[in-house]
């Protein structure tokens, strides 16, 4: 029943932790934070499956809040590849 | 000087290729037409292998390209016409795509024109983003979609199968091509398409993969050795060179000669056969060539290949001097950053130090001492840099001409810096710098509190030592790596180096509250630890044991914190003004890797401090423990009567609770847990059943057994715990393997003096006996069968550990913090955003954690 309609819904569930893609103004930031491109971020695939219903493509950062041991919460930064 | 004759280069930048025909005539200075080696009167025949323009091997003769001597002459190449050209089998993969990809008739890439573009900018798009890794792939992944192409874009022309018979045939339609044909072809490919199969037309075309000019290695790369009989036995390489060229002579006589095609192609695949083997001699298709004593000939290939070839055994595997490797063994007298080293030993290894006017009487009377009496020297360098050895006849000319600007390599000394090293290197510690502390015998001694960071034990554990040679290199070991500097580990920031085994029952026995002595005897044993001031200690007729530990602590040293001990007196360790006012030194606060005490004792004193304190208070643990006696019975693991028929009581309640279980189970009213089968349920609860029997057990011999030896060591936690101790007094319990039960062995049944189809708890491994009162039969076979499995099983897992260890180190080598805190790899790319994701450094840490409070406390 639920498999015929396209699932465009982003996924939740408690493991899955927050992905958010920044704006033009966070993306300058960051980038000119760390002195760095986008090519110097780890990758996350457009198709990722945390990503779907996100309006996402090359060149896109995505924030990932992730709740972590030694920090509490930590936020991990992916610039968005093809594929 | 002396040196000024050199000319040094540094490397900017290097370049691979493949040597083109021009450019293996342009760098050879002989050409090679004759398979002979040498004329009647020994001596090497011009345009032979062994031609004296190649380089010499032989003393007496001169190079007659650079007109050097033997050792100085570095060896020049030649080369040789082949008659026919020939295939390089390394080119093999290469050619075929290249034909496959490429027409038959234009040699244009089957790409169609106005697309070539676009590939090209797609690779350098592919490099710029993600490195020349990626464009390779890329390259790769565009390439195999041109083998099914069939008519060339450019011209038209239908294009014909190509496929390859190994190792060296290529065919076309099953028809066979010549190397020629395959040459011409390769020709015909334009330097603009050679760049999408990603070459540089610059230093490779790939007709150069056909050999037409083959280079010849220089005599020296290939020395001739001369047996004793007086007979020369050459290197394999010339063997193989001489095949070749002997039968490219022939091939050349054969063509001229006009003979038939079949005679000349047979010589042609012998020549191909002849210069396949001589680069690669292992290739699976192709039989090897043999020496004719039937061993295969070591060629090009195996000389770099594998483990022993020229990469890993003679790059990566280089050979160091000044070192030594002997077995270790303990010595607590000696200090922590001190290393005993045999006299033997030092006296083999040398420290070279310059003479100058102030210290040249005191090395003059090593170079006297000479070799053979200890603090002596083995060598002197002159300042031309020529060794001499000290001998009895040198000895007199020696120390005649000795003067400032001489070295003198002297003995090995108290005091000398050293590296001490054992494999596995897996840490930073497993290298640290030592104090040279010359002893007699023949093994490396270590103080035992510093085995953890090695781990290292005495059962038959040999060492590494090194020597550094240079000031540099000794300051450099010294700052760096001294074992005090290595006292916290970055893994998590506590004390590497505590007390262990004696040290711990020790210093537990000494400061146990209501230990006493005398105050002669307190004092006696302070001195015998090393302590000079005994004004520490409170100037009483009788001093406890806590105010002896405490003469170590500074003055000023505050701490807090808890001991093993759940309750009493004992657990809360209370540390004022350098006086242990409560609490017992246990291992949770002595013990390698454990407790804050040791952790703020460093933060406080610094590095120094904490060595020195530590190496007394081991000394302290086991002098008194020497004073004090210890020892174990067998009457330890004695019981009370009573508590022996406790035991027995809740081994039969609970014998009786399984045989009510595997009832139920038989009369199937046993209730399954959710998600398990009833057969696992039972198997479950008497599981759960016999640990809670054996624990019970363990519990029941801890209340009553009699303060032992035993008891010390397991309470303090310097060996053991309680459960061996119930294991050997009261019952071992149920034997496992792979977490369930013994069900191996007979059909439906363990072992044969049992039922079949028996569940009960005896005939399924659990042993309710103790060490003490002996097992039965049935119980040991049991024991023997867990105690094989867990030994097969640590066998298999520490390399496999090891393993995936050192993948991990050898993947993660070059990450490290950048000044924004992230961590990045040696390219740039970002791995983690924070270090640790809270930026902490945890060898500044507590446990990895910063304590806020202190931190506040310290300031105000």
């Amino acid at each position: 029943m639920a498999a015929k309609k396209k699932n465009t819904e982003p996924i939740k569930h408690s493991l899955i932790p927050e992905h958010k893609k920044l704006s033009e103004k966070e993306k300058k930031e960051l980038l000119e934070k760390h002195g760095i491109s986008v090519y110097e971020l780890p990758n996350i695939l457009a198709s990722d499956p945390a990503l779907r219903g996100m309006d996402v493509k090359p060149g896109d950062i995505i924030r990932i809040k992730r709740k972590s041991p030694t920090a509490g919460v930590t936020y991990a930064y992916r610039g968005v590849v093809n594929g | 000087m002396e040196e000024e004759k050199y000319v040094y280069k540094f490397i900017d930048s290097i370049k691979f290729g493949v040597l083109s025909p021009k450019l293996i005539k342009k760098m050879a200075s002989a050409k090679v037409v004759t398979p002979e080696l040498y004329d009647k009167e020994g001596y090497p025949v011009d345009g032979g292998l062994m031609d004296t323009r190649l380089g010499v091997i032989d003393p007496g003769l001169k190079c007659r390209t650079c007109g050097s001597k033997l050792k100085e002459c570095p060896g020049h190449f030649g080369y040789i016409e082949l008659a026919r050209p020939v295939i390089h089998v390394k080119f093999i993969p290469v050619i075929m795509t290249i034909l496959q990809s490429s027409c038959r008739d234009c040699g244009r890439i089957l790409i169609p024109k106005n697309k070539i573009e676009k590939y090209k900018q797609l690779f350098d798009q592919v490099e710029n983003e993600y490195g020349a890794s990626e464009r390779r792939k890329k390259i790769k992944e565009v390439i195999s979609g041109l083998k099914s192409v069939n008519k060339c874009p450019h011209c038209g022309a239908k294009q014909q199968k190509i496929t390859i018979e190994k190792p060296t045939t290529i065919l076309e339609n099953e028809k066979r091509l010549s190397p020629i044909e395959i040459r011409s072809r390769l020709e015909r490919v334009p330097d603009s398409d050679c760049e999408v199969f990603g070459l540089n037309t610059k230093v490779v075309r790939p007709e150069w993969m056909v050999l037409t000019v083959m280079p010849i290695p220089p005599v020296t790369t290939r020395p001739s050795i001369t047996l004793e009989s007086g007979e020369r036995s050459e290197d394999d390489l010339t063997h193989k060179l001489g095949d070749i060229v002997r039968i490219n002579q022939r091939l050349f006589e054969n063509i001229n000669a006009g003979a038939p095609e079949i005679i000349i192609e047979d010589l042609w695949d012998l020549l191909q056969y002849h210069i396949t083997t001589y680069i690669d001699n292992s290739i699976a298709q192709l039989p090897p060539a043999r020496h004719r004593s039937g061993q295969p000939l070591k060629t090009l290939t195996e000389r770099l290949k594998s483990k022993e070839g020229r990469i890993r055994h003679n790059l990566a595997g280089k050979r160091t001097n000044f070192s030594a490797r002997t077995v270790i063994s303990p010595d607590p007298m000696i200090k922590l950053n001190e290393v005993g080293v045999p006299k033997v030993i030092a006296m083999n290894l040398t420290v070279p130090e310059r003479i100058t006017s102030w210290n040249e009487k005191y090395l003059r009377a090593f170079v006297e001492r000479g070799p053979e009496n200890y603090p002596g020297a083995n060598y002197v360098v002159r300042p031309d840099g020529k060794r001499k050895k000290i001998t009895d006849e040198t000895k007199e000319q020696i120390l005649e001409e000795l003067q400032p600007g001489y070295i003198v390599e002297r003995h090995l000394m108290d005091g000398d810096i050293a590296v001490f090293n054992r494999q596995p290197s897996l840490h930073r510690m497993s290298m640290m710098c030592h104090r040279v502390k010359v002893l007699p015998d023949k093994t490396f001694r270590l103080n035992p509190a510093v085995c953890h960071p090695y781990n290292a034990d005495f059962d038959g554990d040999e060492m590494n030592l090194h020597i550094p040679q240079t000031e540099e290199a000794r300051a450099e070991a010294e700052i760096l790596m001294e074992v005090q500097t290595q006292l916290i580990s970055p893994r998590y920031g506590l004390s590497v180096i505590g007390c262990v085994q004696d040290a711990i029952s020790g210093n537990y026995l000494l400061t146990k509250e209501g230990t006493e002595m005398s105050y002669k005897e307190a004092v006696e044993l302070l001195v015998g630890v090393g302590v000079e001031d005994i004004s520490r200690l409170p100037k009483k007729e009788k001093v406890t044991g806590k105010e002896v530990f405490s003469a170590l602590l500074p003055k000023d040293f505050n701490f807090t914190g808890k001991s093993r001990e759940k309750s009493g007196p004992d657990a809360e360790v209370v540390i004022k003004n350098g006086k242990l006012k409560s609490g017992v030194m246990d291992k949770a606060n002595l013990g390698e890797g454990q407790g804050l005490m040791l952790r703020n004792l460093h933060k406080k004193y610094g590095p120094a401090e904490t060595i020195d304190i530590l190496g007394k208070m081991f000394r302290l643990g086991i002098k008194y423990l020497l004073k004090h006696g210890f020892t174990v019975a067998i009457s330890d693991t004695d019981l009370p009567p009573k508590a022996r028929e406790k035991i027995e009581e809740t081994m039969d309640a609970a014998y009786a609770e399984v045989n009510n279980l595997i009832l139920q189970f038989n009369q199937g009213r046993l209730e399954a847990f959710p998600g398990r089968s009833v057969q696992e349920t039972l198997e479950l609860k008497i599981l759960e059943v016999l640990n809670k029997a054996r624990n019970r057990a363990g519990e029941i011999v801890e209340e009553n057994a009699n303060w032992s030896h035993t008891i010390v060591m397991t309470r303090s936690g310097s060996r053991g715990n309680i459960i061996n101790l119930a294991q050997m007094a009261a019952c071992v319990g149920q034997q496992a393997m792979r977490g369930k039960r013994i069900e191996k062995g007979y059909f439906e049944r363990t072992l044969s003096c049992f039922e079949p189809r028996d569940l009960s708890a005896p005939s399924r491994g659990f042993i309710r006996n103790g060490f003490k009162d002996g097992l039965k039969p049935a119980e040991f076979f049991f024991m023997g069968m867990t105690g094989r499995d867990s030994l097969m099983d640590t066998a298999l897992r520490t390399p496999k550990s090891g393993y995936l260890y050192r993948r991990l180190a050898n993947a993660m080598q070059d990450l490290r913090v950048e000044y924004d805190y992230t961590v990045r790899d040696a390219r740039g790319q970002i791995v983690q955003f924070r270090y640790g994701e809270d930026g902490i450094d945890v060898s500044k840490s507590e446990n990895g954690r910063i304590n806020v409070r202190k931190v506040l406390e310290s300031i105000s």
